[in-house]
């Protein structure tokens, strides 16, 4: 058990009568992506009940291509990885470090979103189309929308794991800590999504 | 990992306004919070009431001749909406909740206390858009439940509306669910163990995880919805290849969960006042834990009960049919603790005992019409008849609200330091408890005759019964009557109430009345036995 107390405030008032508890922010967090979670597993029985009683109209057109979608798996489990190195060079105190690799890991984010945008436009089916057409929209937009948050949130804490004033220390993980563990969550629905959606 | 906190640091209290200005502001204080859900449910729940009232106006006569028909469908809908997610959901979750809990668990506050003041600040605009939406273009017609087709081809604005304050309301209900899963789980005192914690402690933890594995596929569904109606997608439009079952599956998938939301928190509170007015401890501690984490498992896998003539296959409806009957298990557990706690005590005839015996009255009334409910021959006559019209009141209104009431008597002492008019309380609770009677339980014979709900007019041979029922109607609504009095009198000059005027020994009663801002003066004390009523004498004899 260490104190945690980066923050100023809390340092200032030391010396008055304290009380301490558990860091419970993290568990708080944790519930918060059971419930996300939650939301997803809803949206994959949908589309996993329709494949199962609505079959595809005569005509609709409802094809997708691996190889785009494969990259993207093979970004966000390498971005995962990346966000790990980023924690470890945080703990050693190596904030430039771990800048860089955070820097890195929103870069791999991106260029998902990019080719995420890539694969909409050139798709042969649009929103409307066919009910397979509007979940598929449906299920990887939800996705994207995911991952253009945990995007931003990376560079947000890139941004506070700055040497000069940056709150992200090697004693106040927190932020570093639930994001890298959004980002894994992310990245762990892409691959179900990856096998309902395009393998099965 | 620790942290140290301050307590005066927490609170802000040089920051935080004084006096009844604080309920208007975005206070961190978790009892604050309590009684700005309290009261904002309750402003709801006058509304939701007068709804009720143009409803059963409405169905006096046979004919529609006091409103509209398309009118008449926004009425029940808004109803519904209010008085389930405006009044039942954040009042015996919120408010008594964020009131109770800290004390239970001997903590200062909640464990997220800034996310608990956004869980709460979301609910006065989402109320307010639901009502408003009313002036828009007219307000969702498609009853709390939403199914497409119909909101699908109904006014839009209004369904759109709809949808946003349901998914507000949702999203609140999801951060005080984490909020209290975190504060009951990791906020403990040191020293106190799960099973020391008061009843109602483990109903809120049952219910929070509902919540938490619940309401987000609400979420998602109603996206979904949303999308139909804004984008012209066709995820529930059998038109464009969809299909309504799913719509019914993944909304039911919350909202039967939803109703031991409502129901389970009014169970954790009827443990805690039964004890306390009968001189006895809580019968079959352990047995009600299980009893309440049984019902939680088991309210996940029930919900296509509610759809059996959506044509459901054989082999689901046996299998939900089952899982049905077998929630009437732990209940019937519950209900016989009860009893048993009653057995042989030295209860005293207050307003707070009359609600709660009300609630077991009612409850154990709508659950026998549950437990008929869930077997498909008989659910498929009385589908979407008064009868589900009956069933769903008797525990709603008959169990939650009663037990509301039977809360606001119990603690208001604790809140206000005043107490609360007997005479006028025991008034409130014999005009409740006929008029809630005459208004529903003539409704069971409506709906077993084929009386259909959700509609405005019906067969001129249901004229009388109807009648009976809007005249049950009309004495529910004069009962708020004496209790807005007999809460404003008391408030200005009830009798002091002291600290602890029932004598009870869970932990919130054993600091001043009003608390202070911390809960405690000094430590919070270790309640290790919170029902331990009659151990002084036994020990004596």
């Amino acid at each position: 058990m260490t104190t945690l107390d980066s923050s100023k405030e809390i340092q200032k008032n030391n010396s008055e009568v304290n009380e301490t508890h558990e860091d419970f922010r993290m568990f708080g967090f944790i519930t918060f992506l059971i419930a996300d979670g939650m939301t997803f597993a809803g949206f994959f029985a949908a589309y996993l009940t329709y494949k199962a009683v609505n079959p595809l109209p005569d005509g609709a057109i409802y094809e997708l291509e691996l190889p785009i979608p494969t990259l993207n798996t093979i970004l966000l489990l390498v971005s995962s990885a990346t966000f790990h190195k980023a924690g470890k060079a945080l703990l050693k105190d190596k904030n430039s470090d771990s800048q860089k690799w955070l820097f890195f890991t929103a870069f791999l984010g991106i260029i998902f979103l990019i080719c995420q945008l890539f694969e909409y436009f050139h798709l042969p089916f649009g929103l409307t189309d066919n009910l397979f057409a509007s979940t598929f929209y449906a299920l990887t937009g939800f996705h994207g929308l995911h991952v253009t948050l945990g995007t931003l949130m990376i560079l947000i804490i890139a941004w506070q794991s700055r040497i000069d004033g940056g709150r992200l220390t090697s004693q106040n993980m927190f932020p570093l800590e639930a994001v890298e563990l959004y980002w894994h969550f992310v990245d762990g629905i892409w691959v179900v999504l990856f096998i309902i959606l395009y393998l099965l | 990992m620790t942290i140290s906190i301050d307590p005066q640091k927490t609170n802000n209290e040089s920051l935080q306004p004084k006096g009844w200005l604080r309920y208007f502001s975005f206070s961190l204080d978790h009892k604050v919070i309590g009684i700005q859900y309290l009261v904002c449910g309750f402003l709801f729940y006058l509304i939701g009431g007068t709804l009720a009232s143009a409803i059963r106006i409405e169905l006096a006569s046979p004919m529609s001749d006091f409103m509209p028909r398309d009118v008449y469908n926004q009425v029940l809908t808004l109803h519904g909406t209010i008085m389930i997610f405006l009044w039942i959901v954040p009042v015996v979750n919120g408010a008594f909740g964020n009131y109770l809990i800290p004390f239970y668990v001997g903590a200062r506050d909640m464990a997220f206390p800034r996310l608990n003041a956004v869980a709460f600040w979301l609910i006065p605009p989402s109320g307010l858009m639901l009502v408003a939406s009313y002036f828009v273009e007219g307000a969702a017609q498609a009853g709390w439940t939403a199914y497409p087709p119909l909101s699908i081809t109904t006014p839009q604005s209004g369904q759109i509306i709809w949808i946003l304050s349901v998914l507000l309301l949702g999203g609140s209900s999801i951060f005080g669910g984490i909020n209290f899963i975190a504060t009951i789980i990791k906020l403990r005192r040191p020293g106190l163990k799960l099973m020391q914690l008061p009843m109602y402690c483990w109903a809120m933890l049952g219910t929070s995880l509902l919540v938490v594995l619940s309401t987000p596929v609400l979420a998602g569904t109603l996206i979904l919805l949303s999308f139909d109606i804004i984008a012209n997608t066709g995820f529930f439009n059998p038109v464009l290849g969809g299909n309504v079952v799913v719509y019914q599956h993944l909304f039911w998938f919350y909202s039967h969960p939803a109703v031991y939301i409502m129901v389970l928190p009014a169970f954790g509170l009827v443990s805690e006042i039964l004890p306390v007015h009968a001189r006895k401890p809580l019968f079959g501690y352990t047995t009600m834990v299980f009893s309440i984490m049984g019902i939680v498992v088991l309210g996940l896998v029930v919900w296509a009960h509610h759809m059996f003539t959506s044509g459901t296959p054989p082999w689901m409806r046996l299998f939900f049919t089952i899982a049905t009957a077998f929630i009437a298990v732990p209940t019937g557990i519950k209900f016989f603790n009860w009893v048993a706690t009653l057995w042989g005590g030295k209860i005293s005839i207050n307003s707070a005992m009359l609600f709660s015996c009300g609630f077991i009255i009612n409850f154990v009334f709508g659950g026998i019409t549950g437990v008929a409910l869930a077997q498909v021959p008989f659910d498929i006559h009385v589908h979407d008849t008064y009868f589900v019209v009956a069933h769903f009141h008797y525990i709603v209104y008959g169990g939650t609200v009663f037990i509301i009431f039977s809360s606001i008597y119990h603690w208001f002492p604790k809140v206000t330091g005043k107490m609360l008019n007997e005479k006028l309380g025991i008034l409130h609770f014999i005009i409740t408890f006929i008029g809630f009677n005459l208004c529903f339980a003539p409704q069971h014979w409506l709906g077993l005759n084929g009386m259909p709900r959700r509609v405005a007019e019906y067969d001129p041979q249901f004229q009388f019964v109807n009648q009976i029922s809007s005249l049950g109607a009309l004495l529910m609504a004069i009962s708020t009557i004496p209790f807005l009095i007999n809460v404003f009198l008391s408030v200005k000059n009830g009798k002091d109430a002291g600290d602890n005027p029932w004598n009870a020994l869970t932990p919130e009663w054993l600091t001043s009345s009003p608390p202070p801002v911390e809960n405690w003066e000094g430590e919070a004390p270790l309640v290790e036995e919170p029902y331990g009523y009659g151990k002084e004498i036994s020990e004596q004899n």
